[in-house]
Order: C-alpha cells, then sequence, then structure tokens
C-alpha cells in the first residue's frame, strides 16, 4: 500500500515541477489539475471516500474558473531573466524550511500507526465506537462533522459565504456612462 | 450590452445532450445530499454535484442557458435560505428542547438506522449545506468565468481618473 | 519517508510562490501548497489495512472501531478542501481586476501604492 501512495505522490510532485517551472500558463494550470486528480486516487486508496468526491468536484471547478480567468488575455508568462540572486535567495529560504520542516517530521508516528492504537482515550475512538448509538448516523464522518464538529461545519459555512461576498464584491461593475469633470476631481484624490 | 462571441457557448450537439442531461445528475446530486448520513456523500459532495449541473449548462450554451435555469437572484437567496436553515435548527436545539446550541435533539431510534429518516437533524444540516455549497459555487463561476473585459476600451478612462 | 515527499510538494509550491512573477502562478503554487497539506492530513489518519470510516449493518461496533481509519483528519480534511475552492475564487477575482487596472499579470508592473 505504501508504495502505491509513494508512486502516486511522486508522480504529484513531477506534477507540481512542471507546474511552477514553466512558462506556458495552460501547461501549469492543466499540470495542477493532474496534481489534483492524483490526490483524489490517493484519497480513495487510502480509505477516505468523502474526501475523495469532493477532491474530484472542486479539482474539476478549480480548472474551469483557472482556464476561463486566462482565455482570452495576455495568457503567456512573464518573460525575461530570472534574477540569479533573487532565485538562489528563495532556494535557499525553501531549504531553510524544508530543514526545519524534516526535523519535525522526525516526531511523527510510523506510516498506518493511527491514534487510536497509540492513545486508548483519543477522541477518535469515542467517534468510532459511539457514533452509531449516538447519532444514528452510520456514515461516522457525517456524524463528525454535522453532530460531533457541527460548530466546525457552521464556520466552514460561514467562510464561504464570506469569500464569495467578497468575490462579488471585487468583480462588480458599476455603469460608467459619461465621467463629469467633478467626478474625475474626487476620484483622484 | 456587448456580448463575447465566444460566450454563446458550444454547438447544437453538446446544447442538446446538457439539457437532456442536467435532470439526470441533478436527481443524483440530491440523492448524494440526502443519503449522506448513510452512503459517502452529504451535503459537500451533493452541493458540489448540482454546481457542476449548472455550470455544465453555462458551458454548453453560454450565458443564456445557465441563468435561465436558475438566476443570480434566485441563488443569493439559496445561500441565505441554507444558511438560515442552518441556524434556525441549532437554535432550536437550545431554545426548544433545552439542551445545547447545534445539540441534535430529534431522537433516532433503534430500528430507524440505516434507512433514510434516521439520525436526527443531521440530514435537515445536510440539506441546508447542500443548498448553501450549490448556490455559492454557481454564483462564483457565474460573476467569474463569464466575465469579459475589453482591456483596450477601459484604459482611458482608467488614465483619466487616475492620474 | 513519505511524508517528505508531502513536505517536498510544500515545499514546491512554496518556492513557486516566492519565484513567480505571474499573479496566476502565485495562484498555483498556492493551490499546491493546500494539495501537500491535505495529503500530509489524511496520511496521518490511516490505519494498516482499514476500512473507511463507514458502518455496514452487519458489523458491530467494537469490531468496527478497531479496523476503521481514522475519521477525524478527514472530516477537517474536507471542510478545508471546500474552504480552499472559496479562496481560489477570490483570488481569481483579484487576478482579474489586478489585470483590468494594468493590463498584464506581471507583479513587477503593479507599483502603484493606492487605486
Amino acid at each position: 500500500m505504501i508504495e502505491v501512495i509513494a508512486i502516486l505522490a511522486l508522480f504529484m510532485l513531477v506534477g507540481a515541477i512542471v507546474a511552477v517551472e514553466t512558462s506556458h500558463l495552460l501547461f501549469a494550470v492543466i499540470s495542477v489539475g493532474a496534481v489534483g486528480f492524483l490526490a483524489a486516487i490517493a484519497f480513495l486508496l487510502l480509505g477516505a471516500p468523502d474526501v475523495a468526491i469532493v477532491q474530484i468536484g472542486v479539482e474539476v471547478i478549480t480548472l474551469v474558473i483557472l482556464i476561463r480567468a486566462t482565455i482570452g488575455r495576455d495568457a503567456t508568462s512573464a518573460v525575461g531573466q530570472r534574477k540569479l540572486v533573487g532565485t538562489v535567495t528563495a532556494v535557499t529560504f525553501v531549504a531553510a524550511i524544508g530543514l526545519f520542516g524534516l526535523q519535525g517530521l522526525s516526531d511523527f508516528p510510523a506510516f498506518g500507526m493511527s491514534v487510536m492504537d497509540r492513545i486508548a482515550d483519543a477522541p477518535s475512538n469515542t467517534y468510532l465506537q459511539d457514533g452509531l448509538a449516538d447519532t444514528g448516523a452510520p456514515n461516522i464522518v457525517t456524524a463528525v462533522l454535522l453532530d460531533f464538529r457541527a460548530y466546525d461545519t457552521l464556520g466552514e459555512a460561514t467562510v464561504l459565504f464570506c469569500a464569495v461576498l467578497g468575490t462579488l464584491a471585487i468583480l462588480r461593475r458599476k455603469a460608467r456612462v459619461a465621467p463629469s469633470p467633478n467626478e474625475h476631481k474626487e476620484d483622484s484624490e | 450590452m456587448n456580448r463575447d462571441p465566444s460566450d454563446q457557448g458550444m454547438g447544437e450537439i453538446v446544447r442538446t445532450v446538457a439539457r437532456w442531461l442536467r435532470g439526470f445528475i441533478l436527481a443524483y446530486g440530491i440523492y448524494v445530499v440526502l443519503h449522506g448520513h448513510i452512503t459517502p456523500g452529504g451535503g459537500f459532495e451533493g452541493g458540489i454535484v448540482i454546481a457542476c449541473v449548472f455550470i455544465l449548462l453555462t458551458l454548453a450554451g453560454g450565458q443564456d442557458l445557465g441563468l435561465s435555469f436558475f438566476s443570480r437572484r434566485a441563488a443569493l437567496s439559496f445561500i441565505s435560505v441554507g444558511g438560515l436553515l442552518f441556524l434556525a435548527l441549532a437554535w432550536m436545539g437550545m431554545w426548544w428542547a433545552g439542551g445545547a446550541f447545534l445539540q441534535n435533539f430529534i431522537g433516532t431510534s433503534e430500528e430507524a438506522r440505516f434507512s433514510l429518516f434516521s439520525a436526527g437533524t443531521i440530514p435537515i444540516l445536510n440539506i441546508g449545506l447542500g443548498l448553501k455549497v450549490a448556490s455559492s459555487l454557481f454564483l462564483v463561476f457565474t460573476v467569474l468565468a463569464a466575465f469579459r473585459i475589453d482591456a483596450a476600451s477601459e484604459k482611458p478612462e482608467e488614465e483619466g481618473s487616475g492620474s | 519517508m513519505i511524508y517528505s515527499l508531502c513536505l517536498l510538494l510544500i515545499l514546491v509550491g512554496l518556492y513557486g510562490v516566492a519565484v513567480s512573477r505571474n499573479t496566476l502562478k502565485i495562484v498555483i503554487g498556492l493551490l499546491i501548497m493546500e494539495h501537500g497539506v491535505h495529503l500530509l492530513l489524511i496520511l496521518i489518519g490511516y490505519r494498516t489495512a482499514g476500512s473507511p470510516p463507514i458502518m455496514d449493518p452487519g458489523t458491530t461496533a467494537t469490531d468496527f472501531s478497531g479496523s476503521a481509519v481514522d475519521p477525524l483528519p478527514q472530516a477537517l480534511v474536507l471542510t478545508s478542501i471546500v474552504i480552499g475552492l472559496g479562496v481560489l475564487a477570490l483570488m481569481a477575482a483579484l487576478c482579474v481586476r489586478l489585470y483590468e487596472r494594468y493590463g498584464t499579470f506581471d507583479i513587477r508592473a503593479m507599483t502603484r501604492l493606492r487605486g
């Protein structure tokens, strides 16, 4: 199992590197879509069908939004030499964060040893054992999302609402009929 | 309003097939939302599937076909209806049933497990969440992806107001 | 070892955000970081030879709790994916507005401080 996940992660890495390095914008968007679909397959293999459905749907909508945002515009990426100082600084910075991250990852448990085996009174044990009896829902993920942790779902609904309001507010267009000179003076202050 | 000719959507075959398919995909999305507590699914998954129906219609037939099925004003009101349903059930758990905020106050019985009408408030919350997610994603897509600007005609106005 | 592959994915996304001069490439870098984080969270919750956390009519509660994967990271990642889509919509709207104002996606051209 871990080999399959490792191969998928390797392909995701290749797709990510292509997406970051290429100068043609459409290739980058398609590579990000490929990374997302591989992530959905990985979620399915790791026993998370709910997350896989959401990931595929969100990836399709992401691709559609990104492609529609680049079509018809001056779509190729910024050309020109990238300064060497900038690239070396960025690589050093990212490598430093990577070293700290590896240090933190060395404390993780082995792959496959979940928290329910290590700690006896973890919340996940309670969710799995009493989930059906307490809530009556066989789908424990839905029971966690909408009964045990419904407050987080309310917060998520709020965040989605605010993001939609922000998008509408940014893209609102007022009809500009004929700008009068007074309007120009007020605008430039 | 000047409409970009590529905004009219695709050919006649694609448009007809999309119109035939919309009922089936909508039924599947509603099924995923309602059976969220029995099978994998729920509010988020079903909401995304329902949003994909409208996105399919908009991509196949242009903005006219998409908006004729579900206008922007209806989408805004459905977002609010979904959110208010969620909050109403939360407050009812506190005031009416005397428990905590967002408590599952509709009881569940032993023999009604694995059937559709079980699990208390969870299916109703799923419906509210599905409405909210579907309408939000459709609204965002309509505003973003159908947004066409004409950079050449905007420039003289921008320079005038910025100087 | 597989956790370090996820970390590498996050680092590639971070590098993309730091180095890109195109606003859409910055958005793409953020998307790659999000994928890495979600994969890492779901990998933490995996149990060897585990089943999805959805009960059948036949199993008992103790059998199920001994063989299912962790449901808590899945719930949190589900929420995070949908929020990521909302944030992507906001970022794309900003990119479109910036393009409308400056005529290009290049961040080196965006030097005005006001308006």
